[in-house]
């Protein structure tokens, strides 16, 4: 454990402050998300809730940084 | 199976082509593509047991790469078991996929909506075999200590401020449940799979668990006058 308190582990503890979607409607919605992103779209307008819920939940925001990854990848060699 | 221009032809009878990834292309395109993905899984006899057989490499291939991220935060585990992981997850990432083609709405490319059956697949069971030898502590094995080197002595002393109250709204507000949640997962670095899977319950209902505890932490901290939105311009 980091055994110092700092700024990063209030964050983490707080978690967002703006509404956020929980698990399910993230990963519901996630690879919506992600090719809006990948087009350069306003993913974060048109799917209110995802950001917070990146920045709150590290399980889910690395299933989004694996995909959005993955499909930059794959636009990028087609 | 016979590849043409970069995609499969399934064979008589079917004039579906499957391309392995998301291919380049305009949004017609893509929808068509799409298209042709749920007509060859929805289809009968060799047509479908094909685009099956297309559709588990495509999911391997992204469990493979999900591997591949993770290698060196797993680099004691042999390469050998990590295939075998990748593989497990491309099996259940198809079963789920196949049972749920009816939830597919058409809102990204369909290998977009597919991928992340076998990204999740493959990230939750590289993360557990990460933990596998790790001991989940539930308790704080101590508060954190006041102190971040890259700080002034005033903001210091005002984190300080906020911690003590934070440690206090954590004794009075939280139930033992969401303390040892919120420890586990923000303190001690527990992954929340893996933590989900030693408490058997589910990503999601341990999120919400989280969820909810930083809500009742937020509002006791702001009816007590910490002003935390100063804490998100830091």
């Amino acid at each position: 454990m980091d055994t110092h308190m700092s700024h990063d582990t209030v964050k983490r503890m707080l978690g967002p402050a703006e509404p956020e979607l929980l698990c399910e409607e993230c990963f519901e919605r996630l690879d919506e998300y992600v090719e809006l992103e990948v087009k350069g779209e306003q993913a974060d307008e048109l799917i209110p809730g995802m950001r917070a819920h990146l920045e709150g939940c590290p399980a889910c925001r690395e299933d989004h940084d694996s995909l959005r990854e993955l499909v930059r990848r794959e636009r990028a060699q087609t | 199976m016979e590849l043409v221009g970069g995609a499969v032809s399934l064979g008589t009878g079917m004039s579906s082509q499957l391309p392995i990834g998301g291919g380049a292309g305009g949004p017609d395109r893509a929808k068509a593509e799409s298209r042709a993905w749920l007509d060859a899984l929805r289809s009968k006899g060799s047509a479908r047991e094909e685009a099956v057989v297309r559709l588990h490499a495509l999911l391997l291939r992204a469990a493979r790469f999900e591997v591949a991220r993770r290698r060196a935060a797993l680099a004691r585990v042999r390469g050998e078991e990590l295939d075998d992981i990748a593989v497990q997850a491309a099996d259940d990432a198809l079963v789920a996929v196949l049972a749920k083609l009816d939830d597919y709405r058409g809102a990204s490319r369909f290998t977009t909506w597919a991928y992340k059956f076998a990204l999740l697949e493959a990230g939750v069971r590289l993360r557990r075999r990460a933990w596998q030898e790790r001991e989940v502590v539930l308790e704080p094995e101590a508060w954190p200590l006041m102190g971040d080197p890259g700080r002034t002595i005033e903001s210091q002393v005002e984190l300080g401020g906020l911690m003590s109250a934070l440690e206090r709204s954590i004794n009075d507000c939280l139930t033992e449940h969401q303390r040892e949640v919120l420890v586990a997962l923000t303190l001690n670095g527990v992954p929340l799979d893996v933590l989900a899977e030693r408490l058997s319950t589910s990503r999601g209902a341990l999120y919400k668990t989280l969820h909810d505890a930083r809500r009742k932490l937020r509002a006791d901290l702001a009816r007590r006058g910490f002003s935390l939105d100063d804490l998100v311009e830091h």
